[in-house]
């Protein structure tokens, strides 16, 4: 089974969520850590990690001698990562989107594969956690390939838990399509259940079971809850707001080690998950 | 001159829009925009009465004649998306927008109409005008939604002679990040003394020194780890990022919230509300922001 979990909004405690629930069931789970812009499990599990995988991206690389300035290539370009100034060609890298459009129309083989670097993936092991990542390389834009590279390190684990970026657009897409159930974080605050919202509608688009953690469940007020009621929402865990768990997650301490009977509210958490999504083929 | 600030923090939840709202109260001949368009909260607190409302069309997505393809197959061949299925449908979710199989199909079976991606707002509020999104649900294009609402919003600030922007910027350090910091005055980065605050902002660190726009450290909820604190404002020296200051944490962020207002509309004699009283000023203080608009290269973040 894969559960991503996701959130609209971003703080609500995905990370912790993710992190106690995969230390929680022992072995036989693989998290992989999809927030590529941030990731930050690694700051609570302290795995051993292998050395990094360099993923890379196609981008044009003109021949120049090869070349006659027929503009082919910036034509079929939609993202405009190719101009053709007098007789020569610009390529823009970061603009390119990896289609390889100039490679296909390009009548005199001058285009060759050339690479962009968007990051790295790390993988490793904390305790019977077996544990991969992803870091976007700073100043690279376009973070789903790398996550969709991220998700391809399931390694035949029989539960995958998937940390997922905030937001609604397509990184948060990337990391949540094909996974057995969705499991969101929020907050009961106005803009945990605004972004809440948000994420239900992106959750539905794709047609996946989801459930609901609530976070900080003591500080706000009850909207999350009526929401979740009249949309026919489950609620699956509620957190507590305690300065113990706070504290523990500053310095980077797993709750269920500063406090091991959390480990099985986690276990019971799981279990839910596997009862609502039990008998959902895997959704493509 | 318009001066640009731009509220950042790597991790997301640190309170961003909260901060940025307060700071609406303190900023004069100012206006506001969201940049956060993918989970858009300010307008929660701002109440903003829409005076304009227009379609943002984003990238075209293909879409194939099924009573003129030929099966050829050349489209799913050309597509290093998967987005075209064994039958010809073409996943919209999976469709990147190249266009690649429209062009390139034998015998043109394939359309690329535009698509509306989200809408774009002009607005009033009791601060002033404020300039914000709403990115369709599962949409791409977040850059290109974000780099128009702040141009739209600088547009506005010059027509109506207003001296600063309060930019209200996204989590991460991708795309819409990418988007939302060029060319801003300064950013205020937005911290929580936590392991992942100080990690996130380092990343969020290391792109600003890339565009060269010089920092500003805020430490939210402070007092929840001391240490940590101590940690993140060595950290921003190092960096040459100023620390304008640290706010406590305080229930009344979530109250103010729930009541639809900024902390210091519902109550100013709170200590948050001077904590971050102060930290406007500092910010208005700091090199960074000097009226002249002189680029202080002493201040960009190392």
């Amino acid at each position: 089974m894969i559960i991503s979990i996701a959130s609209g909004k971003g703080g609500t405690g995905k990370t912790t969520v993710a992190t106690n629930l995969a230390l929680s069931l022992g072995a036989g789970v693989k998290l992989l850590d999809c927030d590529v812009e941030e990731p930050n499990c690694h700051l609570f599990l302290a795995p051993q990690l292998n050395e990094a995988e360099t993923v890379t991206t196609f981008i044009p690389e003109i021949i120049a001698e090869r070349c006659t300035a027929c503009k082919k290539c910036a034509e079929i370009c939609r993202f405009r990562a190719i101009t053709v100034v007098g007789a020569k060609v610009l390529v823009f890298p970061e603009l390119c989107h990896s289609c390889e459009g100039c490679l296909e129309v390009c009548p005199e083989g001058a285009i060759a594969p050339g690479r962009r670097e968007l990051g790295a993936i790390e993988e490793g092991h904390s305790g019977d956690l077996a544990f991969a990542h992803g870091r976007l390389r700073v100043g690279e834009a376009m973070s789903p390939p790398l996550i969709r590279k991220v998700r391809e390190r399931l390694d035949g684990a029989e539960t995958v838990i998937i940390d997922a970026p905030p937001g609604t657009s397509c990184p948060v897409i990337a990391a949540m399509r094909g996974t057995d159930f969705v499991l969101l974080v929020t907050e009961p605050t106005p803009f945990g259940l605004h972004d809440l919202q948000l994420a239900v509608e992106a959750v539905r688009v794709l047609g996946i079971p989801c459930g609901l953690v609530i976070n900080r469940a003591d500080m706000g007020d009850d909207r999350v809850r009526h929401y979740c009621e009249k949309e026919g929402l489950p609620i699956l865990l509620e957190i507590p707001f305690e300065r113990k768990i706070a504290e523990a997650y500053s310095r980077g301490t797993p709750i269920v080690v500063a406090m091991p009977e959390w480990a099985e509210r986690f276990r019971g958490l799981y279990d839910r998950i596997a009862a609502l999504s039990a008998g959902q083929g895997r959704r493509q | 001159m318009i001066r640009e600030l731009v509220i950042v923090s790597g991790k997301g939840g640190t309170g961003k829009t909260s901060i940025t709202a307060a700071f609406a109260s303190l900023a004069e001949n100012a206006m506001l925009c969201d940049a956060d368009v993918d989970a858009a909260d300010l307008h929660l607190l701002m109440a903003p009465h829409i005076e304009k409302r227009t379609d943002f069309m984003g990238g075209s997505k293909a879409h194939i004649r099924t009573d003129d393809c030929t099966s050829c197959d050349r489209c799913r061949e050309l597509c290093r998306f998967a987005a075209i299925s064994a039958d010809y449908v073409v996943d919209h979710i999976a469709c990147e927008g190249c266009g690649v199989c429209v062009d390139l199909c034998p015998v043109s079976a394939i359309d690329f109409p535009v698509q509306k991606c989200g809408e774009w707002y002009i607005s009033s509020t009791r601060f002033g005008p404020m300039v914000h999104a709403r990115l369709g649900i599962a949409e791409e294009n977040s850059g290109k939604l974000v780099s128009l609402v702040r141009r739209e919003t600088m547009q506005l600030a010059e027509e109506k002679g207003l001296g600063m922007i309060l930019t209200d910027g996204p989590p991460g350090i991708g795309c819409p990040v990418i988007a939302a910091i060029g060319g801003a005055t300064a950013l205020v980065i937005i911290v929580e003394p936590t392991v992942s605050g100080l990690h996130d902002m380092a990343r969020v660190a290391d792109l600003a020194a890339h565009f060269r726009v010089p920092g500003l450290v805020c430490i939210n909820k402070f007092d929840l780890n001391p240490e940590m604190t101590a940690r993140i404002e060595d950290y921003a020296v190092q960096r040459k990022m100023r620390v304008v200051g640290r706010v406590p944490f305080d229930p009344i962020f979530t109250r103010a919230m729930i009541a639809g207002k900024n902390i210091l509309e519902y109550d100013k004699n709170s200590a948050a509300a001077a904590a971050i009283t102060a930290v406007w000023h500092d910010i208005l203080s700091s090199p960074a922001l000097n009226p002249l608009g002189i680029k202080d290269f002493s201040s960009t973040i190392q």
